[in-house]
């Protein structure tokens, strides 16, 4: 059973970093080499967490989150793609968008902030609306490029062995773009938490961000950094379910 | 009997106005197995590009069975030096490509005829160069083909493997009775394997070498070596040093 042993200790090799991080955090604090209110203890973030679990607070501000970010990824992503996939096929779209999309592009989407709660107000649909927005271009670009980059000599066979439109689309086209359109999405994920952190900090009620900025007004450290201990959570796990998928669908490539 | 099978006359091409066949006529009967040779960029590869109908020529007719061919041919499958494979498809969905689903029982049987049953469900990638190639002859010919087109399918493998492959493409085609066409580079493959050798030299056809061999034959047959040597001092002795220059500059190289 000694490959299996390797393969556990495989696992446990990349959280190794972090888990060591929180050990020396632990004992610096406990030592008070870090004062309190600059950095609390890994325990006291744990108990915060404990403490708004208890009461209820913590899942509910972690649920409007996962449910904005959600929301934001699947409009803007599936707008994204679609855009992505139409220029990619058809020159005349491309010629028609892809020159205004650029433009958007090359808007940084958070200095909208200001404009779009003029326009939506402070509620649900001005974070969505944000989140969508910084997840259309990555997914764009990447569904774009993924296309327009198929194996040209592949195109020519499907189309000499009777391949056109529709079935040459998925046997050849869109496979052939898969890998791309999942750099696009994984680097969308990324950029999906970031819009959300800021939006939620700027202009909410409710929300991991809002959390660590009301705590901020009563100085409870410990809820920051659980604030901050979550968007690395979450980032993470949904690189790790993006990365699953991408394991499944492009096993071929492995 | 001999039944004119494809008939090209006065085939031109140019790729943005270099030409690259300047008048073609060829004649080949069913079951018929022609081999091209000719330098690279002497516009082989062109020409079988268009009896695939992949493209079409600038002047000129191609006729196939008496019909003029004008969209992509039908009745022919062609075979690429790069095999072409699409990686994210197993070996089986490979062959499968352009079939409907009830004809998937072919698929498994022209697999069995390349001798590559035991590697259906791999993965391109994990197959050897001379596998892939025989995928790739599979998905050729599961469609029965009257005309089968190779594009220096031997190419890229090994000495050996090649050896092999010509024996494999020969008995299918024996067993098989379709037509072939094989572009290659390789004189001793053209001698080996066809009924007859064409050369193509700065775009039109320049000589047409019949051999006269028994099948199966063999290279250590004096009139085998004969024959390469005749076909090798053609290919050569039309490229003097005062013409050289002028035909590659005259001449674009769509081979690869």
């Amino acid at each position: 059973m000694t490959f299996n042993i390797k393969g556990v200790i495989k696992q446990f090799i990349p959280w190794m970093v972090p888990f060591l991080l929180i050990i020396f955090w632990q004992i610096f604090s406990y030592f008070n080499l870090i004062p309190e209110r600059v950095l609390p203890a890994p325990v006291d973030v744990v108990r915060a967490a404990v403490t708004l679990f208890s009461t209820g607070e913590l899942i509910e501000h972690i649920s409007i989150s996962l449910w904005r970010a959600i929301a934001g990824f699947l409009i803007g992503g599936s707008i994204g793609f679609l855009l992505g996939l139409f220029n990619g096929i058809s020159r005349y779209s491309e010629l028609l968008f892809d020159t205004s999309i650029q433009m958007l592009r090359n808007i940084p989407h958070l200095a909208l902030i200001p404009l779009v709660i003029l326009w939506f107000g402070i509620d649900e649909f001005s974070k969505i609306f944000l989140v969508a927005l910084s997840v259309l271009f990555p997914i764009y670009i990447n569904t774009f490029h993924g296309i327009k980059s198929v194996d040209k000599g592949l195109i020519e066979m499907g189309q000499a062995y009777g391949l056109k439109g529709k079935s040459l689309f998925f046997a050849i086209i869109f496979p052939g773009a898969m890998s791309s359109i999942f750099v696009g999405i994984r680097f969308s994920l990324g950029v999906m938490w970031l819009t959300l952190i800021v939006a939620e900090t700027i202009s909410t009620h409710s929300g991991i961000g809002f959390m660590a900025m009301n705590a901020r007004e009563f100085m409870q450290m410990d809820v920051i950094v659980l604030s901050i201990v979550l968007y690395a959570l979450f980032g993470k796990l949904s690189d790790m379910i993006a990365k699953f998928f991408e394991g499944k669908l492009l096993r071929w490539d492995i | 009997m001999t039944v004119t099978h494809i008939l090209l006359e006065g085939v031109k091409k140019s790729y943005s106005d270099t030409p690259v066949l300047k008048g073609i006529n060829l004649r080949i009967q069913k079951g018929e197995f022609v081999a091209i040779v000719g330098q690279s960029g002497c516009g082989k590869s062109t020409l079988l590009r268009l009896l695939a109908g992949l493209e079409s020529q600038d002047k000129g007719f191609i006729q196939m069975d008496d019909e003029p061919l004008t969209a992509l041919n039908k009745k022919a499958r062609i075979m690429f030096q790069d095999g072409r494979l699409l990686p994210w498809k197993r070996v089986i969905d490979n062959i499968c490509i352009g079939l409907t689903k009830e004809k998937r029982p072919k698929a498994v049987e022209a697999l069995a005829n390349v001798g590559l049953t035991d590697k259906m469900y791999e993965w391109p990638r994990q197959l050897s160069g001379g596998q892939k190639q025989r995928v790739a002859l599979a998905r050729a010919l599961v469609h029965d083909p009257d005309l089968l087109l190779l594009d220096e399918p031997l190419g890229a493998l090994d000495a050996l493997t090649r050896i092999e492959m010509q024996a494999l493409v020969e008995s299918l085609w024996r067993k098989n009775h379709f037509t072939s066409i094989l572009v290659t580079h390789d004189v001793e493959e053209a001698v080996a394997i066809s009924d007859r050798v064409v050369l193509i030299e700065n775009g039109v056809i320049s000589w047409n070498q019949p051999i006269h061999l028994p099948r199966p034959r063999r290279r250590t047959d004096p009139t085998f070596s004969t024959y390469v040597k005749d076909i090798l001092d053609q290919i050569m002795g039309r490229t003097t040093p005062s013409t050289y220059g002028l035909n590659h500059a005259k001449t674009v190289d769509k081979t690869s």
